[in-house]
Order: C-alpha cells, then structure tokens, then sequence
C-alpha cells in the first residue's frame, strides 16, 4: 500500500459546538482540509481541540453542526463507518496482540484475508520504518517505535483521513524532531489527508502544510505556518505562538502610538488596535529611542536574542548584538517592518 | 431507555434472578423465622435469646478470641511484612508466595491439622513432655487463637509488606537529615504510611476470625464455642431454628459494623507512592539479621509442623508408616461411620466445584459487566448489594438456605443444585473483586481505537474486552473452585448424609472414635490439602503468563 493511497477525502467541518458540563467547549468550529492536505490544529490545552478531533472520528457526537468527508454527511454515522484513522496520544496499542497483529487489526475488521492482511501489515511496517517488527510485543517497544506502530496501524486500512493527537507530546525532545520531519515526508508520500492537533507551534508549522489555530472554542486563524507564525490575527494568537512584544495601541494619523513610542503604520484605519514588534526587526542602535538593560540572553545556534527591561516601557523581545552581556545598558530602534497591527479582541 | 440502557438491565437479569433466590429468599426467611417465631412479631422472644446466659458467654468468647487472633497475628507477621517491604535476600519472592498456603487451606484441613499437633501423640505434647511438662492444648482457646494466626498470617504480612514497599525510603532520609533519630523517624514517617494498610488487614482478620467455623468447630469444645458453632449447634442439635436464626442476625449486624470500620481503613489507603523502579530493599545489617532470621525460623515452624506433621500422621498407621489410610478411602469399612465410601466425596466435591465455579463465573462475570456498565448513585447501590454475602458468613447462607429452601415453591432440599448454589453465592463477591478491576483496568482508548479502525460494539466487545478478560476470568474460576473445595460452613448444613463433599467426610470422621477414622481424616485433608494447593498454583501460574498471538 505504500505509495498508493487510492481514498484520501476532502474534510469539511461545519458549524461544529460542544458543550460538557455547562462548558462551551465548541463554539461554532468551521474547518475544511483538501483532499490530501495535512494540517495542523494548533490550541492551547483546554481549547477544544482533542474534542474536535474525537468529534471528526465519531468518538464524540457534535451538540450541533455537521462533518462531511467528500461531501458525504458522517455526524451521525458511528466511529467504525466513517473509514477515519487515529493515532492516539498514549498509542493504544492493543496489549494482548503483537505488532502484525496491531497494525492487521483494521484490515480484520474488513474481513481482508489473512495473507493479505500479513502482506499489507509488513508494508505498512516498512513504510513507517520499522521493518521486522511484526512478532515483536507491544509492550517492547520504545515510545518512538510505539507511535510508528501506532501510525501503522491507522494507515494500514487506507482511511480516508488520519487525524493524530498530539502525537509526539510522549517523545523526548530529540526523538520528537526526527520523527516529526518523518511523519512529513510519510504523510506527502502516501498523499494521505491528515489533520494533526498539537500546543506546540514549532510542531505545528514542520507538521502542517496550513495551520489552523483554535482558540476559545472557535478557529481563530488559518493559514500557511510562516503567516500564522509571524502574522498572527490577534493578540491571543500571538501569545499562543509565542510572541511576547505584544500591546494595546491606537492608530492615528498614519502611526500608532504604543507603549514604545509612536510608531509609523502606512495606510490603516483609525482606532484601536493590538501592536505586535518582531523580535528580529528590533535592533541595537546607539541613535536608537528606547534605552534600558539586558536582563536576559538565549542563545539558539549563533544567533541570540535578549530581553530589553525598559526604563519607561514594558520589556521587549529583541535580536541581541553579539558583544552585549546581561546588565548591559543599551539602546534600541524599532524598524519600520517590526510592525504588525492586530485587531482587538473586543472588536 | 436507550439501547444501551437495555443492554445494562438484560446483564443484570440473571445475577439478580440468582440472588432473589439464593440471598434474598433465605435472608429474608431466617429475619422473619428470627423475629416471628410463632407467627406474630415477638421482639420480647428475640430480647430472650439475646439476654440468655449462653448467649453472652458465646458472643463474649467470639469477641475476645477474635481481638487476641487478630493482636496475635499482627504483633507475629510484622517482621514478615518488614521483610517483604525492605530486606534484600535470596528467597525474598518465595517466602511471600510459600506463606500464602496456609490461608488458601480450607478451614476444616487447618483444623485437623492442627489436631494433628497438639493431639496426644503430637509434636507439642511430645516435645513438652520430653522437658518434663504436660502441654495440653485440646479443646482450648489456645488451640484455636493458634490456628488463627497459622491461617491469617499471610493476610497482615503481604498487604503491610506491600504497603511498606511502596514507602519511599527517601522520605525517612529526609527526616533523619532534619534530625530525627532512627526510631523517631519510622515513628513519624513511616508507620503513618503503612498505618491505613495495617489497620485493614487487621480489621480482615478480625472479621475472619469473628466468623470462624470451621477451624473452631474442630479444635473448641463445649466452652470453647464462637456464634457460629453455637448456629449449628442448635440447629443440628437442638433442632431450635428460631434461636439459630436470631444468633444469626445477632453474627450479621457484628459483621457488618466490622465490614464498615474496614471501608474506613481502606478509604485512606495507599497513601505511600515510590517513584517507579526505584529499589528500597536492602540487606539486613547488624541486629536486623537477627530479627530476619528468628523471622524466618518462626514462620518456618509456625507454617511448616502443622503441615507436615497432617502428611505425616496420614501415613502413620497401626502398622507403621504406609497407604493404609488412603486404601481404606475406597470402602465403607467397619468402624468408620462413612454411609459410601470417601472417594466419593472426592467425586463429589469436584463435580460440585466444577458447577459453582462455573455458576459463580457466569453470575459474578455478568455481575461485574453491569456494574461496569453502570454509573454514579446506581453503580454503588449495585456493588454494595451483590457483595453482601462476603458479609454473610457461610453457616448464615447454610442455615439461611436450609429453612428456606425446604418447602414450596421453593422445595430443592434433594436437588443437586443446592450445594453448587450455596458455594456459588460464597464465591461470587472474590469473582465479582476478581473481574471488575480487570474489566476497569482495560483503557478506554483501546476501544476507541478499536472502533475507529472498523469495529462495531459487537466486535469491540468480542476482540478487545473478551481478549482482555480471558485470563482474569481463569483466574476467578480457579479461585471459586478453591472456594468451593474448601466450603464447609454452608455445605455442612445442606449436605445429604450419603452425598458428602471432602471437608463434610473428614468433619464426619473427626466426630467419631477410632483410628481408622481419625487417620481417614488425616489421608483425606491431605488429599484435599493438594488439591487445593495443584488449583492455587495454575491460578498464580495462569495469572502471570503473558499470553502473546498474532
């Protein structure tokens, strides 16, 4: 089967709401994911996306809206009608049946016959890069060689969409990367569409082609994950993706006045809005306007960035010149493409 | 009702139909026979029973027995449970699993056993009066608190010995590194840890012995009698089912006020919690050798005579040491009191272990799906009432049985179901304790995976659970037909005299004079002692094997 994906489906999420408990935990959720596309769904925990996810696979039933898959309604259809994959975040392997036997599971349940299903089990191993793996005991395995299974077998039934929860959050960091290029280059062979939920924006973006990100119930923002990442749509997702040079301001005469100074904008309508500064468009300059101290470096490679402690202005995230060293005084100017106006939440 | 609902309710129907019959027909039976005699309710009758000087003495001497077993046990498996819960040494896995024997051993084959010691040729006298004393223990307290704490050893030893293993000794350090001496830290960190651990297995204890049947029925004597004996004293002697019958709801509210102070213990329980992998046995140092091996010989000698010297005076006969006994097994000889020979009481107690325990699986099982199936208020109520009878004790459910099931509609006093139904009902609460943790210890995820690469509910249920709860399910079986191997409370009462299980032979032998009934005894709770220890070792066996499969 490798290589030959003959059903992937075009998912279309509609309207979609949950409420447990007295929560609103889905609030009108709209997503739709081309055929073969892989996106990521990114939120922070508690935002609804596991329940998203479960409701995609018929785990869980919508209190409103609808799911399709190729323009066929699924939302009442139960979770082993729907041809959906998913690879859970603890796995789930079955204990009491061995790596073949995990991965054949699905293609059991469609009365495939046994040598086939032994066929198409080694395959799908190989695919996944575990190949010889078949007798081996779940219970052996290493949490990276889990989560291959695990991937195994949903992919083993050629489901017309897989969906991964948080699927590398068990993997210590290292393992994570290397699996998380893997996965990629798994999901663009087969051609598969795959929807992906993780908290990690750094995931988010090297596992999806789009993000959508889901916040507060609803799908704040989706785009390709350089968009979303650098030009987020609002101050929470700004701070969901890590941005912490992040404030209020009001535009005025082609500039908007922050807590950093009056800043030029171009062309954009008056009134109040959400100002975020790149980091890396922040710079050290000894005409620069803002003066205060270093109180913290991160090196990532060569390159480093510093915390800035503002003598009159909230701390900022800025690209550090080389020879600076914490307690340094300096000064900054802010160039004009650092920034990026967001609408407020009010509005 | 959703379809779901439905399913819940038709899971139930046959383990409540079971205990309409079997629990609440008799319970009810023996509370209306306790309370209205004569056919108006007589309270002042009840107040009677109550207040009789008998009465007193037996629930004073079933009070008093019951604390000194208990105290005595847990002061003498203390050390055991040290052992198990700190001491690195060789033979650390099979001193816990060899001193679980005595407590798998059916009540009446402790019983002979220790008849076997402390009788007139036994070890004890023997030893005693080679230092010039004359040690006679029969029909004594003694005799009885002793065999107590042989059978519940294990109890107090394991589950503190897990408890204390579970102890992270890194907290101890930590109070000795804030100043505490040695004993001041075990004081204040370590025993606050175990207490909740220790105080259910002696509530256990106490609630075993407080309801001790068989073992004292062997080894007591007319003043040496507990509730239980004195139910069927007067009910096979007497022939007075009214005083039986209140002494029973008098055994029951003991019970179940015990059962309560127990739920009490166990609701603080595990409070200790060692990070995963770490190792906190070490080898005993200095004085803890001393301490381990006195230990070690004690339980040795405790757990070892009584069982060797049963073996050994079933071969001893007249003639010296042979098969004698074991031959005459297969013939109603003269001078033993057997109306059929007591090979067919073997035949017996093994088809009638095979009908309870497949009874108790199939009506415990069901009964632990719809508890499973269950939730909230519903959930409890179901649980707390299908395992009442393990607050019932065996001769209760017996006499219950016997007065209820004798007359229309309910007639089944020669049916072969009674015996099976009377096990059963023993042994469904273990199975229920047995297979409801299993079925909850199964993920959820693993059903929902399941489902969500093609399963119906159906198959789910079928590939997934079922697969899951094979090996639970043997080992349920294997312990109802352990229980019903050794069941001597009830069976005693509804046993037919030319259709004895083992345990009714060998007290019918005990009960009559002569050698060859005694040595029959001897042979025949040794056949039974194996029996039920070849059962309790597939049980362990099947209960660790991992069991693989494509």
């Amino acid at each position: 089967m490798p290589g030959s994906v003959a059903s992937s489906g075009r998912l279309a999420v509609q309207g979609v709401a949950k409420v447990f408990d007295g929560t609103t935990v889905l609030d009108g959720v709209d997503l739709e994911v081309d055929d073969g596309a892989t996106v990521s769904l990114l939120g922070p925990s508690g935002s609804g996306k596991s329940t998203l996810l479960r409701i995609v696979a018929g785990l869980e039933r919508p209190d409103a809206g609808s799911v399709s898959i190729d323009d066929t309604e699924m939302t009442a259809r139960p979770a082993h009608e729907r041809g959906v994959g998913v690879v859970f975040q603890d796995q789930a392997l079955f204990p009491h049946l061995d790596v073949a036997g995990n991965v054949a599971y699905g293609l059991r349940m469609q009365r495939v016959d046994r040598s086939e299903r032994r066929r198409r089990a080694s395959a799908t191993l190989e695919a996944v890069g575990l190949p010889g793996y078949e007798t081996r005991d779940p219970a052996t395995l290493s949490g990276g060689e889990a989560q291959r299974v695990a991937l195994a077998r949903a992919l083993a039934p050629e489901p017309r969409v897989v969906l991964l929860d948080e699927p590398l959050a068990a993997l210590d960091q290292l393992l994570r990367e290397r699996l998380l290029l893997e996965l990629r280059s798994i999901f663009d062979s087969l051609g598969v569409t795959v929807v992906a939920v993780t908290h990690d924006p750094t995931e988010a973006a090297a596992l999806g082609e789009r993000v959508a990100v889901l916040l507060g119930g609803r799908i704040a923002q989706v785009g390709a994950p350089g968009e979303v990442l650098a030009r987020p749509a609002s101050a929470d997702v700004a701070g969901l993706v890590g941005h912490r040079n992040v404030a209020e301001g009001v535009v005025a005469d082609g500039a908007v006045r922050t807590p950093w100074g009056k800043l030029p904008v171009g062309e954009h309508p008056d009134g109040p809005v959400s100002v975020l500064l790149q980091p890396d468009q922040v710079v050290s300059s000894t005409s620069g306007s803002l003066s205060g101290a270093v109180t913290g470096l991160i090196f990532r490679g060569g390159s480093a960035f510093a915390v800035v402690e503002g003598d009159d202005w909230p701390a900022l995230d800025v690209r550090a010149d080389p020879a600076w060293r914490v307690g340094d005084r300096v000064s900054l100017a802010v160039e004009p493409d650092a920034v990026h106006l967001m609408g407020t939440e009010a509005s | 009702m959703t379809a779901r609902r439905l399913l819940t309710a038709v899971v139930f129907v046959v383990p409540v139909a079971f205990f309409a019959v079997f629990f609440a027909v008799p319970a009810v039976t023996l509370v209306t026979t306790g309370l209205r005699g004569g056919g108006a309710w007589e309270l002042g009758e009840v107040g009677d029973v109550l207040g009789s000087a008998s009465t007193r003495r037996v629930a004073w001497f079933t009070l008093w027995q019951a604390a000194v077993s208990t105290a005595a046990t847990v002061a003498l498996a203390l050390p055991a449970a040290w052992i198990i819960g700190r001491v690195h040494m060789p033979g650390r896995a099979l001193f816990s699993a060899v001193m679980v024997v005595p407590f798998v051993l059916p009540t009446v084959v402790v019983g002979t056993a220790f008849l076997a010691v402390l009788g007139a040729d036994g070890p004890v006298r023997t030893v005693g009066s080679s230092f010039g004393l004359d040690i006679d223990l029969r029909q004594s307290a003694t005799a009885v608190i002793i065999a107590h704490v042989f059978f519940n050893y294990a109890v107090v030893a394991r589950t503190v010995g897990a408890a204390w293993l579970a102890v992270d000794p890194v907290t101890e350090e930590a109070a000795r590194t804030l100043g505490a001496s040695r004993w001041r830290a075990f004081r204040d960190v370590t025993l606050p840890q175990v207490r909740p651990a220790l105080a259910g297995a002696a509530a256990i204890v106490f609630l075993f012995t407080f309801t001790s049947f068989g073992v004292v029925k062997i080894l007591g004597g007319p003043r040496v009698a507990t509730i239980e004996v004195e139910i069927h004293r007067v009910t096979t002697q007497l022939l007075d089912l009214r005083t039986a019958a209140v002494l029973s709801l008098l055994q029951l509210a003991a019970v179940i006020a015990a059962l309560a102070l127990y739920r009490r213990a166990g609701r603080r329980r595990g409070i200790g919690r060692l990070r995963a992998g770490r190792s906190v046995l070490r080898r005993a140092v200095g004085w803890e050798r001393a301490v381990v091996a006195g230990t070690l010989l004690s339980s040795g000698l405790l757990l070892g005579v009584p069982i060797a010297t049963l073996a050994w005076r079933s071969i001893d006969t007249a003639g010296g040491p042979g098969l004698g006994y074991y031959r005459a097994l297969d013939t109603v000889g003269r001078g033993t009191v057997a109306f059929v020979p007591p090979t067919e009481a073997i035949r017996n107690s093994l088809v009638f272990g095979f009908a309870a325990a497949t009874t108790a699986l199939v009506v415990g099982g069901l009964a632990a799906l719809g508890i499973h199936r269950l939730g909230g208020r519903a959930r409890g109520f179901a649980d707390s009432s299908l395992m009442l009878p393990l607050g019932t004790s065996a001769v209760t459910v017996g006499l219950g049985f016997l007065i209820a099931l004798d007359e229309p509609p309910l007639d089944l006093r020669t049916s072969p179901v009674l015996i099976p139904a009377a096990q059963a009902i023993i042994a469904i609460p273990f199975v229920i304790r047995t297979m409801l943790p299993a079925m909850e210890a199964i993920p959820s995820r693993l059903r929902e995976a399941a489902s969500s690469l093609g399963a119906s509910p159906w198959r789910v249920w079928t590939s997934i659970d079922a697969r899951l709860l094979r090996r639970p399910a043997l080992v349920a079986y294997g312990f109802a037909f352990a229980i019903s191997l050794g069941e001597f409370g009830a069976t005693v009462f509804i046993a037919r005299a030319d259709a004895p299980t083992v345990p009714v032979a060998i007290f019918r032998a005990l009960s009559q004079p002569g050698a060859l009934n005694i040595g029959q005894a001897m042979a025949l709770s040794t056949i039974l002692l194996t029996m039920t220890t070849i059962v309790m070792v597939v049980v362990d066996r099947v209960g660790d094997a991992r069991v693989g499969g494509f």
